[in-house]
Order: C-alpha cells, then sequence, then structure tokens
C-alpha cells in the first residue's frame, strides 16, 4: 500500500507538525515515535502523562429495542447487567471458540458505545451487521476522534478541561462537556495505567490534543511506546496474541467470560462458540496451550515468532510479541506454552539467531497496574 | 542533520570505520543509522578472534523496535569488542563515533579501506536515500 492510499486521522496534520516519524498501521498513516523516542516516551508515559491518538479504532453505536440483548448473542460478556456509564471488556467470538476482535462494550442512557480494533472494523461491522436483528441500529461513528491521555498526570490534565473527569472511576464511560460539546470519556486504556479514553468530534480533536500537550506534564506518545507499554501491561495486542485460532481461555482470558454467562450463571452460553469455551473454562475440555508472561533473563529482546523449547530442545510453544521493557529493564514477552509448561517459574528457552536464550514464565502484568478503581 | 565526522570512513550500510596507525580499525555505526533504528536496548558483537569478511554479519543491534545487522565492512579478524555495551547499549545512541564504538578489527588487506567512503561521499549517499 502506498501512502497515498492511507488514511489519516484528524490529528494527522499536528502529529506531522510535531515531527512525527510516521509508519503504515491498519490502514493508517500513524505516528510511531516522536522526538523523545519510544523508550523515554514510554517512561514519561509511567512517570506523568502521554497523550496518544487512536483515532484509527472503530469506534461505533448501537441502539434500539434490545440492543443489549442483541448484542449479548455475540460475545461471553454480561451486557445486560452492564450498568449505565459502565464498560467492560469484551470479545467477538466465533463458532469454533475463536475470537474475531477484542473490543470495549459500555452503555450510555441512550445506547451501546463500542471501541473496536482499526484492523477488524470492517468485518466486525459486517459481523454485527448480519448477527444483529434489523430493529438494532448500528452506525460507525466515523467523524470522531478517539484520543488517550495516560499516566499518573491524566486526571490532573485532564481535570483541567473538565474537573468532573475526576470523579471517574477504572472503566466508568460517560458523556461530559469538553470544550463546548460532548466527548464520550471512559477512565481506562491499554498501558497498565490510570488515564483516559476521550472520543470527541473530528473538528475538536486537534484543539483538544493542542491543549492536553501545553500540560506541563503530558508529552505526544507513538505506536511504539503503546505497544511496550501494553506489553508490560500484560495486555493482548489482537493479530498477534489472539485472533481466530486461539480461545479466550487458552488466550487467559477467562477473567473476561462474565459470571451471568458461564455454565453456573444466570444466561450460561448463548454466545458463538460457548460449547468449546464454557468446556475449556470449565476444564472439561483440557487446553492444549495457554498464553503466558515471558520474562528474559539476558537483555536480548525476544520478538514475535520466536520458538520455545524446553531444556531437551523439544519445541513448546512460540512467542506471540515481545520486546525490551522500558519499566521492567529485561525483555518481555507473551506467547503460547503446551499447558503443562505453563506455571509461573517455569524455565523455558527462545530460540534467537540460532541461540536457546532462557526465559521464565512468569506472572502478568509484568509491571502492576495502578488503576483508580 | 545527523552528523558525520570527515575523519572516519563509511558504507552505504552505515558502519564508520576509523583507521589506526597500527593496522587495525574500529568500527561502529553511524549518527543516521542510531537514530532511524531508535533506542538501542541490546547488542550481540563478534567473539574475539573471529575471521570476518567484507559484507558480512558482524553483529547484530537490537532497539525497541526492531533487530538489525552490522557487516563487517573490510576482511579481517576481530581483536577486541566494545563489552561496555553489554550494559549500557544506549551509549550506540549517546555516542555513537565515540564512548558507542563497537569492534576492533586486525586489517587483512588495506587497499580495501580506500574502497569505503569518505564523509562526503557518505553524506551525498544519505542524501540519496
Amino acid at each position: 500500500m502506498s501512502a497515498t492510499d492511507l488514511k489519516s486521522t484528524p490529528l494527522t496534520a499536528l502529529h506531522e507538525r510535531m515531527g512525527a516519524r510516521m509508519v503504515p498501521f491498519a490502514g493508517y498513516q500513524m505516528p510511531v515515535q516522536f522526538a523523545l523516542g519510544v523508550k523515554q516516551e514510554h517512561l514519561h508515559t509511567r512517570q506523568a502523562a502521554g497523550l496518544f491518538d487512536v483515532s484509527h479504532m472503530g469506534q461505533f453505536w448501537l441502539s434500539g429495542p434490545d440492543a443489549d440483548r442483541a448484542l449479548e448473542a455475540l460475545v461471553p460478556v454480561d451486557v445486560l447487567g452492564l450498568a449505565a456509564g459502565r464498560q467492560r471488556y469484551g470479545l467477538l467470538t466465533n463458532e469454533a471458540g475463536g475470537i474475531l476482535d477484542d473490543l470495549m462494550i459500555s452503555r450510555h442512557p441512550e445506547g451501546l458505545y463500542l471501541v473496536v480494533n482499526a484492523a477488524c472494523k470492517d468485518a466486525d461491522m459486517a459481523h454485527l451487521r448480519t448477527h444483529l436483528p434489523v430493529s438494532v441500529k448500528l452506525e460507525e461513528m466515523a467523524d470522531r476522534a478517539l484520543l488517550a491521555l495516560q499516566g499518573p498526570a491524566a486526571e490532573a490534565a485532564l481535570a483541567e478541561l473538565q474537573p468532573a473527569v475526576r470523579t471517574l472511576r477504572f472503566m466508568d464511560n460517560v458523556t461530559l462537556d469538553l470544550l463546548g460539546e460532548p466527548a464520550i470519556i471512559s477512565r481506562s486504556g491499554y498501558t497498565g495505567e490510570d488515564g483516559y479514553e476521550i472520543s470527541c468530534p473530528a473538528h475538536l480533536a486537534e484543539a483538544l490534543a493542542e491543549k492536553l500537550l501545553a500540560h506541563d506534564q503530558v508529552e505526544p506518545i507513538g505506536l511504539g511506546a503503546r505497544d511496550s507499554l501494553r506489553l508490560e501491561a500484560g495486555l493482548c495486542l489482537y493479530g498477534h496474541d489472539i485472533d481466530t485460532h486461539t480461545s479466550p481461555i487458552e488466550a487467559s482470558l477467562n477473567w473476561a467470560i462474565s459470571k451471568a454467562r458461564r455454565a453456573e450463571g444466570e444466561r450460561p452460553g448463548g454466545f458463538p462458540g460457548a460449547a468449546v469455551i464454557l468446556a475449556q473454562l470449565s476444564g472439561e475440555r483440557p487446553l492444549a496451550r495457554r498464553r503466558v508472561g515471558l520474562l528474559g533473563q539476558g537483555r536480548a529482546p525476544v520478538r514475535e515468532g520466536s520458538v520455545l523449547q524446553d531444556a531437551e530442545g523439544r519445541r513448546i510453544g512460540a512467542v506471540t510479541s515481545g520486546t525490551f521493557g522500558p519499566s521492567v529493564g529485561k525483555p518481555v514477552a507473551m506467547g503460547y506454552l503446551e499447558a503443562d509448561s505453563t506455571e509461573v517459574g517455569t524455565e523455558v528457552y527462545a530460540e534467537v539467531r540460532g541461540k536457546a536464550l532462557p526465559m521464565t514464565v512468569s506472572a502478568l502484568p509484568f509491571k502492576r497496574a495502578d488503576y483508580k478503581r | 542533520m545527523s552528523s558525520t565526522p570527515t575523519d572516519l570512513r563509511y558504507t552505504r550500510s552505515h558502519e564508520w570505520i576509523r583507521q589506526h596507525d597500527d593496522g587495525t580499525v574500529t568500527l561502529g555505526i553511524t549518527d543516521h543509522a542510531q537514530a532511524a533504528l531508535g533506542d538501542i536496548v541490546f547488542l550481540e558483537l563478534p567473539e574475539p578472534d573471529q575471521a570476518v569478511s567484507a559484507g558480512g554479519e558482524l553483529a547484530v543491534v537490537e532497539s525497541v523496535k526492531a533487530a538489525s545487522d552490522i557487516y563487517a565492512p573490510i576482511d579481517g579478524t576481530v581483536l577486541a569488542v566494545n563489552d561496555t555495551l553489554e550494559e549500557a547499549p544506549e551509549t550506540v545512541n549517546e555516542d555513537c563515533y565515540g564512548d558507542g564504538w563497537m569492534v576492533r578489527l586486525q586489517v587483512a588487506d588495506p587497499a580495501q579501506l580506500q574502497t569505503l567512503l569518505d564523509a562526503e561521499a557518505y553524506a551525498a549517499a544519505l542524501g540519496d536515500d
């Protein structure tokens, strides 16, 4: 794809003015790093606050009678029990129990607001449209930008524009006025830090970004640091750590299967692949493999695709994403291992340039999150 | 603008080479290369006494983004490597032409040094990229 075929976001011009290094990502021209560079951007987000443009992600609005019940039929999530102003992590599953996409679902008084991955948004739209009854209205909110403000100074910076954001708890998601127009603001993110995700009309995006960046604690952050931050936080990247060939249970996302949708819950099953997923969850169907965290013992980063072996050199899995964790100070990775090798503390060997580098199966996240619950 | 000291030789693959009077060279990666790679987090350097040939793989540099190969600019034998980079790989970003040197080679064929780019030619090659 040539640069001219790439889509821009409402903040592309601002990124270019700030000297960002732009790369193609999911069909968009996106900033991979700004002047600070990936490592300093990562550390700055953990120490102060970082502003991310995530406008490439899909924002959908679901409304109409029983929209919540209809969406429940596509995700292993308690959507009916989701209170107005609250957000839950969800998964679109297929009949085989694989993951079509991961998404955020929140309830507003007038409808349900979804945020999906950029690379999946057309397929998600088609999937939802095919499976939702015609009475449910599904719209892509294409004229909006999505910004993430993450880090311990995020609250102070955003509160200067809208003091009510201080009252939000982790995974609240509400509409608040920002620069004179309604914005959808959640207290959540993809970094393992406290922070917000802000959906605003496209025409306000640049003004909002500039106001936030004017705060002395806020720096612009690119996709490079977004990836190392989410990896340290143990969060999956769709298309790498999870995809249609991984089930939520193999992906160690058991917590994302709401209690109400489990075998012993109020509304058990009733989502695509439920038979497989619930049998894996109960242990009735043993897992062949499971997603784990892997901590490098040396300094060499272990990247996606590296083969994982046991002490005898037998292949027991592969790395699905990996980098050097700037805050952890060690190589961090996630990958899948045969289920009997997934105990925390197990030593495995990653094949890198013909060498077997020792790694330790580690609890996730690598870096403890500090959410405002 | 990246810096290209005039007392060094260069390759199109962004290595620099410093000639010493004793028939050895030290080498590393250029300012342009370190900036393009971004924050360097790991280096895999060759073993002492290893024979290398021009254009062959000499080292691997891992940045936060990706792994990149460093090529031997000439034929030679590895005399020493900069062990301090093991604990402080960021030195390559901070001082690529000084403390961020990577390898010292015994030159096999001094004539090969004449085929390397001078600073002007390297700067021009950067302009073509």
